[in-house]
């Protein structure tokens, strides 16, 4: 579905993706894991056009997109829950809502309300409080259901379980199992908490400074001596 | 004394009389070293040129007042109430008395005042009533125990009930007012012409609030697409002898071309930036019109611009070609004051319309990314909302109101120049914006009101009049940092009649969820 080929990214002179090839299959969930500053989202905001890839190509079931605008990328069926949520404070959950939904068919709408509100029945509770007041749980619970709202069929997700209770992070990982399993919906997870990231993940990638050292499906890379010595070994 | 200063935690025990010579002296130094040039020097005409003179005396006395209200200040804030209220109650109350007898016998009082002019033995005054009451709130708060602190949320939630039940009632009381406003008894011309005065700013006001309230795009070259929409009719009205309302559609479409015209090389820019660029296009519009003399006859000006008529009715004593005038049309006596109620209503119709359609297209989609825009651009731009139509409407629209506004006042003057777009009018709309909170409609009236209206009609001030303008908008900017009617109402309600939950109770709102 989605198709990333030596991709080569520039913040001025710092190169901050160094032919980064990833590739996401249709109804999968595939997750990118890495420590900080390894260029996760610059990839994720790459493949949204944001910044643009300098070189490389990226292909949406097929069409290039590189140098589509934002806005248009969207408009092809990918969502988006950026890092840091980057939820409305100031408008109602039911607003952010109606955010997420202005590129979908308005027909639709009271049909995806019920569908993100049965996925997150906080979000419900919330309808008419701001977003600002929510808690980080909720926000994050918002962002994605904004992202669902647009009706994709890629969802992107940035880093979801940042700065989240562990019981949190459990819930909202449960509810990404479930958009794939039911809804069939393909993801893509960039995530610092590889442990259950992977074990969600069919497949994962591992970035290092700009380029994917390792790659293989979530249980092979839950498994890997190396990786468990990097991401997993003195924590949860 | 010891009583209530010991019940006021937050007080100081007894007073620290070194601390208040400290300060009080710093004040009065500070207040010395500004009068010296800016009290104690004035230039005067005399015969044969300017001469300094001297008032060394004033000086003096600025000083110890000086010293003498920040010490009063000081013993308020070290618990010290009932002598500052006394004295300075009494002081008060005797200037007071001064004042008015000065006011209404015409006598000279000065003799008896520490200055020789009325207004500033008034603002004198003021302070000392200022202080008296200050040191009487806090004289109550020690009597009744500490007050309940209130946390910031709770003050927050408290400011937007008050905002949104004030909005609520005060919309359409505003409203019906202002439709009987010219038949009220104590409204003479003069009230009229500063009512069409404050509707065309709140028209202005209501909008930029789209372009600054709402887009959040910093304009402060607003008055360009006024200076289009007027010269747009200017010109077509004397050249092309067409009336108002063929021109008033197409002086909007010119000034939502030339916002489109701005649009487009600002998009990149935010916040300062774009501020520094819109406002050098103000300039550029006005320097255009001052220059290009063949087109716009340049400082000269237009004059000539024929009034609105009343569905082809003209508003004057004898129609020029033998055709009916309004007042004969209605049989009614004929009088002057019929133009000005004209056009009062018809600035007060275009601002309705105005206000009608922001209300409307906030709930909209494009109004509504227009808020999110202001909020989060890039979020908006992981929603897939394209950030270059949504700011280049936003531009247009507003754009295009204020070149409605535009034509109305070349109608309603009769002559424009390009004097009347200078940057400071930019400032006086945006001030009304931001004075209003950004994104309040109401609140746009209410400083369009206290920022044209109160300084028209206190034009009796003289000199006095721009130091209280200052004076009311830093008041605004204590009290109300975010704007007087700061509260963004949310454009969707789930329950009927008005939404029930704010921050406070929406734990009930949610149990009685639907």
């Amino acid at each position: 579905m989605l198709s990333v080929s030596g991709v080569h990214t520039f913040y001025g002179n710092i190169e901050a993706l160094r032919g980064v090839d990833v590739e996401v299959a249709e109804r999968e969930i595939v997750t990118l894991i890495g420590a900080n500053g390894a260029g996760k989202s610059t990839l994720l905001m790459t493949i949204c056009g944001n910044p643009r890839a300098t070189t490389g190509t990226i292909t949406l079931n097929g069409e290039d997109i590189t140098q589509r605008p934002t806005f248009e990328i969207v408009r092809m069926g990918v969502a988006q829950s950026p890092e840091g949520r980057r939820i409305f404070p100031r408008m109602t959950v039911e607003e952010n809502l109606r955010m997420g939904a202005v590129t979908a068919d308005p027909q639709y709408y009271d049909e995806d309300r019920a569908r993100v509100f049965d996925l997150f029945p906080r979000l419900k509770e919330r309808v008419e409080q701001r977003g600002g007041t929510l808690s980080g749980g909720e926000q994050q619970m918002l962002a994605i259901a904004r992202a669902l709202m647009s009706r994709p069929r890629l969802l992107l997700l940035d880093e979801p379980s940042l700065g989240l209770a562990p019981m949190v992070v459990k819930q909202i990982f449960e509810v990404i199992r479930e958009i794939n399993e039911s809804q069939k919906m393909t993801v893509f997870l960039v995530e610092q908490n590889a442990f259950h990231a992977l074990r969600l993940a069919h497949r994962g990638y591992v970035m290092v400074n700009g380029q994917i050292t390792l790659t293989g499906s979530g249980d092979e890379l839950l498994a890997n001596p190396e990786v468990r010595a990097a991401y997993l070994e003195g924590g949860h | 004394m010891g009583d209530t200063t010991a019940r006021t935690p937050a007080a100081n025990p007894g007073v620290d009389w070194a601390a208040l010579a400290k300060e009080s002296v710093l004040t009065a130094l500070v207040v010395l070293g500004l009068s010296v040039y800016m009290i104690g020097l004035k230039a005067e005409d005399v015969t044969g040129g300017l001469a300094i003179i001297t008032r060394y005396d004033s000086v003096a006395i600025v000083t110890v007042l000086a010293f003498l209200l920040r010490a009063a200040l000081v013993l308020v804030r070290s618990g010290v109430y009932l002598p500052v209220i006394l004295v300075c109650g009494a002081l008060a109350v005797a200037m007071t008395g001064l004042l008015g007898a000065w006011w209404a016998t015409g006598e000279e009082m000065s003799a008896y005042l520490p200055f020789g002019d009325p207004v500033v033995n008034g603002l004198l005054d003021l302070m000392l009533i200022a202080l008296a009451v200050r040191a009487a709130l806090r004289l109550r708060a020690s009597l009744h125990g500490p007050a309940k602190a209130m946390t910031q949320e709770e003050k927050e939630a408290k400011a937007a009930r008050f905002v949104k039940n004030f909005s609520m009632f005060a919309g359409p009381a505003l409203l019906a007012f202002a439709l009987i406003y010219p038949f009220l008894p104590f409204v003479d011309r003069f009230y009229l012409d500063v009512a069409v005065l404050v509707m065309t700013y709140v028209m202005l006001g209501w909008g930029l609030n789209i372009v600054v309230g709402l887009a959040g795009l910093l304009d402060l070259g607003y008055v360009a697409f006024y200076a289009v929409g007027a010269y747009s009719y200017a010109l077509l009205a004397t050249n092309f002898d067409l009336g108002f309302w063929v021109c008033l559609p197409f002086a909007g479409v010119m000034a939502a071309s030339f916002g489109l015209l701005l649009g487009f090389p600002v998009l990149r820019l935010r916040g300062d930036y774009l501020a520094i660029v819109t406002l050098g296009f103000g300039e550029i519009i006005r320097v255009i019109l001052l220059n290009w003399y063949q087109f716009t006859n340049g400082p000269d000006g237009i004059s000539g611009i024929p009034k609105p008529t009343f569905f082809g009715l003209p508003l004057v004593r004898r129609a020029a070609d033998g055709g009916e005038t309004f007042h004969q049309f209605f049989n009614m006596q004929y009088s002057t004051t019929d133009r000005i109620v004209f056009l009062y209503y018809v600035i007060l119709i275009l601002a309705m319309v105005t206000n009608l359609f922001t209300m409307r297209i906030r709930k909209l989609p494009i109004g509504r990314a227009w808020e999110a825009l202001r909020e989060d651009e890039i979020a908006c731009r992981s929603l897939g909302i394209n950030p270059t139509n949504t700011k280049l409407t936003a531009f247009a629209i507003g754009a295009m109101f204020a070149g409605f506004a535009g034509s109305f006042f070349a109608t309603r003057q009769g002559f424009i120049s390009p004097e009347s777009f200078t940057f400071i009018e930019s400032a006086v709309i945006l001030a009304v914006v931001v004075l209003g909170g950004m994104g309040s409609q109401i609140g746009v009236v209410v400083a369009a009101v206290i920022l044209i209206g109160l300084p028209e009609i206190f034009r009796d001030l003289q000199q006095y009049r721009m130091l209280a303008f200052g004076g009311a908008m830093v008041l605004i900017m204590l009290w109300r940092p975010a704007g007087l009617l700061a509260f963004r109402e949310p454009t969707i309600r789930l329950w009927k009649g008005g939404g029930k939950p704010e921050p406070g109770n929406e734990k009930a709102a949610a149990e009685a969820g639907p």
